[in-house]
């Protein structure tokens, strides 16, 4: 009952948000059903459509969980975009730099860089705001930009082929890639750049599952988010877990570099993350705030930037904005939760209980 | 006498009934809110409603103001049955209510609150100077005191509470409701609320007062209604009544409400407080050179009007206030812990019930498990394997059943939120969590604020059983009664500073409070 309560309303955001798509769709001429079946095939086709949903929600995966271990702590940590770039970046460094390593170890190593570094970029903010109460929302937008004006500049200086005019570095070495699924998948062809990375984020939702409710830390950190002057109170550093936090959740928008430079570009391609840690704040308030949640929502945005593209090429005038608006409109249904408490709380579904 | 129907009561024959809920029934999903209640008020008078914490007596008041609408049953304003549906509805009927968290905007002025809601003026200008005037009028006509161009922020919480009332006198309420008013009060503040209420009802107002602080009901109540399990139990002029009475009813058993104890068997030093000032943010020494000691087997009180450092000095010695804003010694046992931090002091077995339950005691969010292991939550046996990074599921529960058990937290369902349940059951699981520490010193402030009369008795018997067993206790209270008669020794505290100890055995009120007060 309960599980089933923490569903509908983030189903009920969706259904609202594609009725109100349907309607943009009918206003610039092209058939709402029309454009949601070729949305939904296209994304849940076997192999290309489910294997490229999955491959697109891989990121937000990774960003939706860095996003919810920091809202867990009570922090708002808009600054994924800025983690998963310099881990990215420092990934694929690491990739052209250590060629030499055998390739496991290589792999290894790459992985661990992309946690760290992403990490490490995540717990500057933290650690401003545990030092000097500095505000992480601020701190983390204003990371983002040096986060991307850095990579960009070493990519653009120091690591691009000469005379290349495509801004990204040289490619990391053979050893570094991992595999794509379609190698243990019968029917799913390699092509698709879907990867190992993709079960690393399954498993990363398992961790943080684990992490947040199982160990003492994740106690720490929820009870901090809950009520920092409670936690004090029970003998928790607050300052500590704002770090933690911070840093938990830099190293999980970290891995999104993992997915990007080892398991699809084999380099580092500057401006590559579509937004990846925006997005992920709508993953995880869609999610609820829950592991399970940010998976489902994640995929679930995967299968919309999926749609969005086949939706642009076959229909007359409906672009692949109407993802976009989507993607707005379900996080305004969510963010409108009070809207359906009233006429929908008839049903006593989504009533708090008063007692 | 204890029941006596709406159609034989009779001492306010001469006016007509102002306020009348007739058989009103509330549910909210499987549990009863109100039963089949009754309430009757009459004009110009104070009538108080008490009952224990969810006898149903706020949702009453709710359902007069329109915030919820009964499942049946009527609602009668003078002599004519009401269809109130929502706050406004009341509202032009001359209904107003006053929430125990007051509504106030922080950053706007008195004036400006005042007329949220209510803007005088045209659709676009606002009149405001017409607003303040009106304001002027009503603060001189009760003699509030209050000034419209006030911000809130600035004003004491007694203040804010006289804007609230104002709030409903601006909308012309005849009839105002006031839920648990004295709760955020100190003692003077107190008096000096009581003092508007009177006045109130010289100028023909009706006050309805929603407490269960029997002291307060005999002091300023013409009337009671009393509630148990959202039913109306007894009706009785106040004059005709007493506290044991009116206790008996609410809880509906006897109820002790002196404390029982035998002399202290009085051990060995445990805390030794030396010299020990605290320094607040802006720079005041809200604790001031303060020294004493608590033996073990003793309780010993601090009594003192709220605000002259009690909670600075609890929360010192519980190593919630950063080093570098105290001075002077803390010891325990042989240890000196002035510089120890709040996790390195439990780990000394000094346990700390808070005064404010919302803010330190409790993870509202969290379910009662997790709430049952804050503060142990990183310690054998409830991280015994792994590595100790893991919380032992089994180990959690097992507490938590014991303090839920032990300490008779209703619903004792260990996976509800901390949230759900009444605040008597929060402090319990609170008092709970501490005890079963098996503290050696235990710094407990308000451990009865806003909990109902049962509990009351059974928190203190838990203490002075906790003292028996060789405990040394440190108590604050702003119940002077709690403090007098539960403390084996009683210091008094004013500004900051130990201003003197008495013995609580022989020690006069009128001495205490003249302590508390004046510091001399």
């Amino acid at each position: 009952m309960n599980l089933l309560r923490q569903l509908l309303f983030p189903m009920i955001a969706v259904a609202a948000a594609f009725l109100v798509g349907g309607i943009m769709v009918l206003i610039v001429g092209d058939s709402p059903f029309e454009a949601y079946r070729l949305l939904l095939g296209s994304a849940l086709s076997w192999p290309d459509g489910i294997g490229y949903t999955l491959f697109y929600a891989t990121p937000l995966i990774f960003t939706g969980l860095a996003v919810l271990v920091a809202l867990r702590c009570g922090l708002l940590n808009i600054g994924a975009e800025g983690q998963l770039y310099t881990a990215a970046f420092a990934t694929a460094w690491v990739g052209i730099k250590l060629a030499a390593f055998p390739s496991l170890l290589l792999v290894l190593l790459c992985c661990l860089t992309a946690i760290v570094v992403g990490g490490l970029w995540g717990a500057i903010p933290g650690v401003l705001k545990a030092r000097f109460g500095s505000h992480e929302v601020i701190n983390t937008i204003m990371l983002n930009f040096v986060a991307v004006a850095l990579v960009s500049y070493f990519t653009q200086y120091y690591y691009k082929i000469p005379g290349d005019p495509i801004l990204q570095t040289v490619p990391v070495s053979g050893g570094a890639h991992i595999a794509r699924l379609g190698k243990f998948i019968p029917g799913l062809p390699e092509r698709i750049p879907l990867n190992l990375a993709f079960i690393m984020a399954l498993l990363a939702c398992g961790f943080v599952y684990l992490f947040l409710w199982r160990t003492k830390w994740g106690y720490e950190i929820r009870a901090t988010g809950a009520n920092p002057t409670a936690a004090e109170y029970g003998g928790i550093s607050v300052r500590k877990q704002i770090i933690l936090a911070m840093a938990v959740s830099g190293a999980l928008a970290g891995m999104v570099g993992i997915n990007e430079v080892l398991g699809y570009r084999y380099r580092y391609y500057d401006g590559f993350s579509a937004n990846y840690g925006f997005t992920g704040i709508a993953v995880a308030l869609l999610g609820r705030n829950h592991p399970a949640g940010v998976l489902l929502s994640a995929i679930l945005f995967g299968m919309l930037i999926r749609g969005g593209i086949f939706v642009d090429a076959f229909t007359n005038n409906v672009t692949k904005d109407l993802v976009d608006v989507l993607q707005g409109m379900v996080i305004l249904f969510v963010a409108a939760e009070a809207l359906f408490r009233g006429p929908f709380g008839r049903f006593g579904l989504l009533k708090r209980s008063k007692v | 006498m204890l029941w006596e129907s709406n159609s034989t009561y009779k001492t306010y024959k001469t006016s007509k009934t102002l306020l009348q809920l007739r058989n009103i029934t509330k549910h909210f999903g499987a549990v009863v809110a109100n039963d089949q209640v009754n309430i009757k008020v009459e004009p110009a008078t104070i009538h108080a409603i008490v009952g224990e914490n969810g006898a149903g007596k706020s949702t009453a008041m709710r359902i007069a103001y329109g915030f919820y609408t009964a499942d049946s049953g009527e609602i009668v304003i003078d002599g004519k049955v009401r269809d109130i549906k929502n706050p406004h509805d009341a509202i032009a009927l001359g209904v107003g209510m006053v929430h125990q968290h007051f509504m106030l905007v922080d950053t706007m002025t008195v004036a400006e609150n005042i007329i949220l809601g209510a803007e005088p003026g045209n659709q676009t200008a606002l009149d405001l100077s017409r607003a303040k005037a009106e304001i002027r009028k009503l603060s001189e006509e009760f003699k509030l005191a209050v000034n419209p161009n006030s911000l809130i922020e600035n004003l004491s919480v007694g203040q804010q509470q006289r804007v609230e009332l104002l709030k409903a006198l601006y909308r012309h309420a005849r009839l105002l409701i006031l839920d648990e008013p004295t709760a955020v009060l100190t003692p003077q503040e107190v008096e000096e609320f009581f003092a508007i209420l009177r006045r109130m009802r010289e100028q023909g107002k009706t006050v309805i007062i929603i407490t269960h602080k029997l002291s307060e009901v005999l002091a300023i109540s013409d009337e009671v209604t009393v509630m148990r399990d959202g039913k109306v139990v007894g009706r009785l002029p106040t004059q005709k009544t007493d506290a044991a009475e009116l206790a008996r009813l609410m809880v509906g058993r006897e109820v002790l409400l002196r404390v029982e104890k035998e002399d202290a068997k009085v051990g060995s030093i445990e805390l030794q407080v030396k010299d020990l000032s605290v320094t607040a943010a802006d720079g005041a020494k809200r604790v001031n050179q303060v020294s004493f000691e608590v033996r073990r087997g003793e309780i010993v009180g601090i009594a003192g009007v709220e605000g002259n450092g009690q909670t600075e000095l609890i929360e010192a010695l519980a190593g919630l206030v950063e080093p570098a804003r105290i001075s002077g010694q803390i010891r325990f046992e042989d240890k000196n812990i002035t510089r120890f931090n709040a996790r390195s002091r439990r780990e000394l077995a000094i346990a700390h019930i808070p005064e404010d339950r919302h803010r330190r005691g409790l993870l509202l969010d969290f379910t009662l498990e997790e709430n049952s292991i804050l503060g142990v939550h990183y310690r054998e046996p409830i991280v015994a394997y792994a590595g100790h990074v893991f919380l032992d599921q089994e180990e959690m529960r097992s507490r938590a059943m014991e303090i839920l058990e032990g300490f008779d937290v209703r619903p004792a369902n260990p996976e509800l939120p901390a949230r759900s349940l009444s605040g008597g059951n929060q402090q319990k699981l609170i008092i709970g969590r501490e005890f079963v520490l098996h503290p050696r010193l235990l710094l407990v402030s308000q451990p009865t604020r806003g909990v109902d009369i049962g509990a009351i008795e059974f928190i203190h018997r838990r203490l002075v059983q906790l003292r028996d067993g060789g405990c040394a206790v440190l108590l604050v209270s702003a119940e002077l009664e709690e403090v007098t008669s539960l403390s084996d020794r009683l210091l008094i505290i004013h500004q900051g500073r130990i201003v003197g100890e008495v013995d609580p055995k022989i020690a006069t009120v009128e001495e205490i409070g003249l302590l508390m007060t004046r510091g001399h």
